[in-house]
C-alpha cells in the first residue's frame, strides 16, 4: 500500500503547561475527504493548527506525502501543498477581496485553480472584487477564504468549521458546492460541530474528545449511538 | 511677505522631516516595531555619504548610489539577524534593543569620525536658488521635498500596487494567516526594514547637505519623525508628509516670531495636535 498522504502519530500539542492533543493518530489518503468531529473545546482547531505548522510539533509526530512536517513553519508546509480554510475565516481586511485571492497564490503552485477558475466558481467575487473583504456578508467571506486556501492548488484543503455563524441557506449552498471543490483529485478535512453536515461529505470520520480519537470508522456506516458517546463522553 | 516665505521654507523643510518619518511608519505599520534607532541610522547614512563623497570624490547625490544600497542591505541583515527575535506580543523588547543600537550607533560613530560637526559638500547646489516674485527659493530645499514627494508616492505604490505591498499588508493584517498563505513574516520583516533604510539613506543624504551632523545628531532626527508620523496620523503615507509640512511651518513660523523659538514651536504644534486628534490628523486609510 502507498504511504498515506497525511499521517498523525502520537501528535501531542501545548499551549503553555496546558495539553490541548494527547497521542492522536489519523491517516489521510489520497483522494480522500475525512471528517473530524467534536464537542467545543475538543481540539479540533489545536490539531489543524499542528497539521498547518502554526503550531511546532516534535519530531515523526506528522507525515506530509512521506516527508516529516512537525518542526516546518507554515509557509513551507504551504508550498508543499497543504492548505486551510481557517475557523471564523479571517481574511485580510486591508486587502481587497481579489487581493486576499491573489495572497493564496503566493507559494506560486501551479493547478487548475487560479483567479478566473475562483471567480468562474463565485462570481459575486468578481462582482466585488474592489472592495475590502471584510466589507462582505459573512456567506461571501466564506467563499473569499475558501477560493484564498484553493488559490495554491493545495493537495490537501483543511476546512474548519466553515458553517460557523452563517444562515442554514448559505451553509447549504456552501456543501453544496463542496463536492465539485475537492473533485479535483484533492484531498480534504471537514471539521465541523453539525454532525450530519460532516458525514454527508466525508468518507470516514474521527471523533475527538478532550484532545485524544475517541472514535473512528465509515462515515456511512457508523452508528449514532456510538457517535454521541464518543462525542460527548457519556457511557 | 515674510510671512508667505516662512511658510514656503517650512513645507519645504517638511519634505525633509517626511523623509525621517516615512522609514519610522513604515516600520510600525508592518510589524509594530518602535524603532529608537531609527535617527541614528539616518545619521549613519550621513556619515556612509561622507566616507562615498571623500573616498571617491563623487557629488552627495550621487553617492546615494551607493548609500542606498548598503543601508537597504544594512536594514535586512539587521532585521533578520538581530530585530525579529525580538518581536513577539509583548512591545518592550524591541524598544529596549533598538535603544541599545542606538547608543552603539552614536559610540561607533564617535569612535570612528570624532565628535566634530561634518556636512556633506555640494558648492553650487548649496547655494543655488531660484527667484518666484520677491522670494528667493533654495534649489536644495526644492530638490528634497520633490525627492519626498517622490518618495512617499512610491512607497504608496509599492504599497497599494504590488505583491510585495500586498504580503507587507497582509502580514501586518495577521502574522499567522499570512504565514499560512506561504510568507515567511521574517522575511518580509526583513523587506520591509530594508526598504525603510533605502528610504532612510536618502533621507541622511539630504540631512547632511542641509546641515552639519555629529554622532549626537540622531535623537533630535528621530524626535521630529516621531512627530510628523503622529501628526499624520499612522499607517497613512500621504499624512505622514502632510505631518512633516505641519512641523517644517511650525517650525519656521517660531523661528520668524522669535529665532529660539524655532525647535519649541513645533514641539507645541505636535502637543496640540496631539491633544485635540490624538489619532492624527489623517488616521490609517486604504490609497
Ligand atoms: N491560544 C490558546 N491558549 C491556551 N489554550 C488554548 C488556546 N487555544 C485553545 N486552547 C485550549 O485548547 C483546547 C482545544 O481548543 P481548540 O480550539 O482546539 O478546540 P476546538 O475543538 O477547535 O473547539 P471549537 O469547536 O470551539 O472550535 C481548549 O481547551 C481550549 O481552551
Ligand atoms: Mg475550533
Amino acid at each position: 500500500m502507498p504511504d498515506p498522504l497525511l499521517q498523525m502519530t502520537g501528535l501531542d500539542a501545548h499551549y503553555g503547561d496546558f495539553q490541548a492533543l494527547y497521542g492522536v493518530g489519523m491517516v489521510v489518503r489520497e483522494g480522500e475527504v475525512l471528517a473530524i468531529i467534536g464537542a467545543n473545546g475538543a481540539g479540533k482547531t489545536t490539531l489543524m493548527r499542528s497539521v498547518t505548522g502554526l503550531i511546532t510539533n516534535d519530531a515523526g509526530q506528522i507525515r506530509f506525502k512521506g516527508q516529516d512536517i512537525s518542526g516546518l513553519r507554515a509557509d513551507q508546509v504551504a508550498e508543499l501543498g497543504l492548505a486551510m480554510v481557517p475557523e471564523g475565516r479571517q481574511l485580510f481586511p486591508s486587502l481587497t477581496v481579489e487581493e486576499n485571492l491573489l495572497i493564496g497564490a503566493q507559494t506560486g503552485r501551479k493547478g487548475p485553480w487560479t483567479l478566473e477558475a475562483v471567480n468562474a466558481l463565485f462570481p459575486i467575487l468578481k462582482e466585488r472584487r474592489a472592495v475590502p473583504a471584510t466589507a462582505l456578508s459573512g456567506g461571501q467571506q466564506q467563499m473569499v477564504a475558501i477560493g484564498r486556501a484553493l488559490m495554491s492548488n493545495p493537495e490537501l484543503i483543511l476546512f474548519d468549521e466553515i458553517s460557523l455563524g452563517l444562515a442554514p441557506i448559505i451553509i447549504r449552498d456552501i456543501y453544496a458546492a463542496l463536492p465539485g471543490i475537492i473533485g479535483e483529485g484533492m484531498s480534504a478535512i471537514i471539521v465541523e460541530q453539525d454532525i450530519s453536515k460532516a458525514l454527508s461529505v466525508s468518507g470516514r470520520v474521527y471523533c475527538l474528545q478532550e484532545g485524544r480519537v475517541s472514535l473512528e470508522g465509515a462515515s456511512a456506516t457508523i452508528s449514532r449511538e456510538d457517535i454521541s458517546r464518543a462525542y460527548f463522553g457519556i457511557e | 511677505m515674510d510671512w508667505l516665505n516662512a511658510l514656503i521654507q517650512g513645507t519645504l523643510l517638511g519634505g525633509l522631516y517626511a523623509l525621517f518619518a516615512a522609514g519610522l511608519s513604515l516600520i510600525f505599520g508592518v510589524m509594530r516595531l518602535v524603532n529608537i534607532a531609527h535617527g541614528d541610522l539616518i545619521v549613519l547614512a550621513a556619515y556612509l555619504g561622507l566616507v562615498v563623497t571623500s573616498a571617491i570624490g563623487v557629488h552627495p547625490i550621487l553617492a546615494m548610489a551607493l548609500v542606498v544600497p548598503a543601508m537597504t542591505l544594512i536594514g535586512y541583515a539587521l532585521q533578520r539577524g538581530l530585530l525579529n527575535q525580538t518581536l513577539g506580543d509583548d512591545l518592550l523588547p524591541p524598544l529596549l534593543v533598538t535603544f541599545g543600537l542606538s547608543v552603539i550607533l552614536q559610540n561607533g560613530l564617535l569612535e570612528g569620525f570624532s565628535a566634530d560637526p561634518q556636512k556633506l559638500s555640494a558648492p553650487g547646489l548649496e547655494t543655488a536658488s531660484v527667484a518666484l516674485g520677491s522670494i528667493s527659493l533654495g534649489v536644495l530645499p526644492l530638490l528634497t521635498f520633490g525627492i519626498a514627494v517622490a518618495v512617499i508616492w512610491g512607497l504608496q505604490w509599492t504599497f497599494y500596487k504590488t505583491s510585495l505591498g500586498r504580503a507587507f499588508r497582509a502580514v501586518s493584517d495577521n502574522q499567522d494567516i499570512a504565514q499560512l498563505m506561504g510568507l515567511n513574516k521574517r522575511h518580509i520583516f526583513g523587506l520591509a526594514m530594508a526598504l525603510a533604510l533605502a528610504v532612510t539613506a536618502v533621507a541622511g543624504i539630504l540631512l547632511g547637505l542641509r546641515t552639519s551632523f555629529d554622532p549626537s545628531s540622531g535623537g533630535g532626527r528621530l524626535i521630529f519623525g516621531f512627530e510628523a508620523v503622529i501628526i499624520g496620523g499612522l499607517g497613512n503615507l500621504w499624512g505622514t508628509l502632510a505631518g512633516g509640512v505641519i512641523l517644517g511651518v511650525a517650525q519656521t513660523i517660531g523661528a520668524k516670531i522669535d529665532p529660539g523659538w524655532q525647535v519649541l514651536s513645533g514641539h507645541i504644534a505636535f502637543l496640540v495636535i496631539l491633544a485635540i486628534r490624538p489619532q492624527g490628523l489623517f488616521p490609517r486609510m486604504s490609497g
